[in-house]
């Protein structure tokens, strides 16, 4: 049980820290080796070529002293030399695409930001939770995407500007969109939710309803009156239970749950 | 072909791959010659949409809350849910259970019968309604909070959620010994 907030977590920091020069390499004469620390990473695998067999953890054992710090490069090994089956997103391996969130020791987070616990305790490594899987760790987020695009991600506003340029704003209303502009829709806040997981056909998500509330604190959208129209109803905010999983998976640091407790305020004030 | 013939190995080499001995070779003409081991289908594009339903239908579920990580959060969350069941059950059986048998369920005939416990057990048993109605009482107001916007913070969310649990631990020993 680990009751302690992400503040005092060692391990899945975005903190970062430089990479591992890979000097030795270069040298003429070689640097003593590294010991081997073996550690034993479980990875859920599940095939649609054979999609009878049940969902299984796989275990792989690799060396921590000859793989990177993080939980990706660890992946990327055993893909690379023990098992080129398995299979995972990933793609910019520094916090910014959101392609290989994944459950890593029961959190979701981005496998790139996330150290290797250097403790002989096996790692599970798990899909982002109650989502269909495509195969072994990767999700379909087509829902998701769906539920993304219907609280119209864009700019609305007929009053094209009067210098013809852009939409001006002052530094304060800038201000508001702090905090909400930096989700890269990893989609580990929606899937965190317990009422995202019973709910997810008609709850939009902590993830979607934070960019709601992006579109609707923007000072340049005029359509905030019919954004906030759409979610006036029992299912799309409304089954949010302040449960606060969203804020404290995210990887980015960010605070969903503050985003929709504003949105309930702005609605009830309506 | 033009490395070849520039380095001088054009001849040599051709005479190594149609040697007779190599020719009489059958594993080598297997492998030469036989067809590729994996056969395509060509498909129209509308074919997609077809073989990702069924894929669809197939896909499982991934894990969730047998595999996610108990934090103070959403386990304080399924807390307040199952005390405020527990404690509303108890406020409606009761209430219904006095509808149909005022006889037995009044206020004189409940201290009568309390009366008749020994200590442990009624100790046990307030401790066994403060614990739930502690903590519910105060997750309530942790929760009244949020909704006015205070203590949105994580790092406010932990302290209230262990403020909630200390509070409801002493509720839990103080609230029997009224």
């Amino acid at each position: 049980m680990s009751f302690l907030p992400r503040l005092a977590r060692p391990l899945c920091s975005s903190a970062a820290r430089p990479f591992s020069s890979s000097a030795a390499r270069a040298l003429a004469t070689p640097v003593a080796q590294k010991p081997v620390l073996n550690k034993e990473f479980k990875i859920y695998r599940w095939n649609p070529d054979e999609p009878a067999k049940k969902p299984t953890l796989q275990s792989y054992t690799i060396d921590l002293n000859q793989t990177g710090p993080m939980i990706l490069d660890a992946l990327i090994k055993i893909k690379n030399e023990v098992d080129p089956t398995l299979t995972f997103r990933r793609s910019c391996r520094e916090g910014i695409c959101g392609s290989c969130a994944m459950n890593i020791d029961g959190q979701n987070t981005l496998a790139c930001l996330c150290r290797i616990d250097r403790t002989p305790k096996d790692t599970k490594i798990y899909p982002l939770p109650h989502m269909y899987v495509v195969k072994d760790l990767v999700p379909d987020l087509t829902l998701f995407y769906k539920q993304y695009k219907s609280i119209k991600p864009y700019l609305q506003n007929p009053n094209p500007p009067e210098d013809g340029k852009e939409f001006l704003q002052s530094p304060e209303d800038r201000k508001k969109l702090d905090g909400m502009y930096e989700c890269i829709l990893c989609a580990c806040c929606s899937t965190s939710c317990p009422s995202y997981w019973w709910n997810q056909d008609e709850y939009l998500g902590p993830a979607t309803l934070m960019q709601a509330y992006r579109w609707i604190a923007d000072s340049r959208d005029t359509h905030t009156a019919e954004r906030k129209e759409v979610l006036q109803n029992e299912m799309s905010l409304y089954r949010c239970h302040t449960i606060f999983n969203c804020s404290r998976t995210c990887p980015k640091g960010l605070n969903p749950a503050q985003a929709i407790a504003k949105i309930k305020m702005e609605l009830a004030a309506d | 072909m033009m490395s070849t013939r520039a380095l001088g190995l054009g001849s040599p080499l051709r005479k190594t791959l149609f040697s007779p001995s190599l020719a009489r070779n059958p594993s080598l003409i297997r492998t030469t010659f036989a067809k590729r081991a994996v056969q395509t289908e060509s498909l129209p594009p509308s074919a997609a949409v077809d073989i990702l339903n069924k894929q669809r239908l197939l896909r499982p579920s991934s894990p969730h809350f047998t595999i996610y990580q108990p934090q103070i959060t959403w386990i304080a969350s399924i807390a307040n849910r199952v005390t405020g069941g527990a404690l509303s059950a108890l406020l409606y059986g009761f209430s219904l259970a006095y509808l149909f048998a005022p006889g037995t369920f009044d206020s004189v005939h409940v201290v009568e019968f309390v009366g008749t416990l020994p200590d442990t057990v009624k100790y046990a048993g307030k401790a066994l309604l403060a614990a739930p109605f502690a903590f519910h009482g105060l997750n309530g107001i942790r929760h009244l909070s949020w909704d006015m916007g205070k203590f949105m913070s994580m790092k406010s969310v932990y302290l209230t959620g262990y403020a909630v649990l200390g509070g409801t631990a002493i509720s839990t020993v103080a609230l029997p010994f009224l």
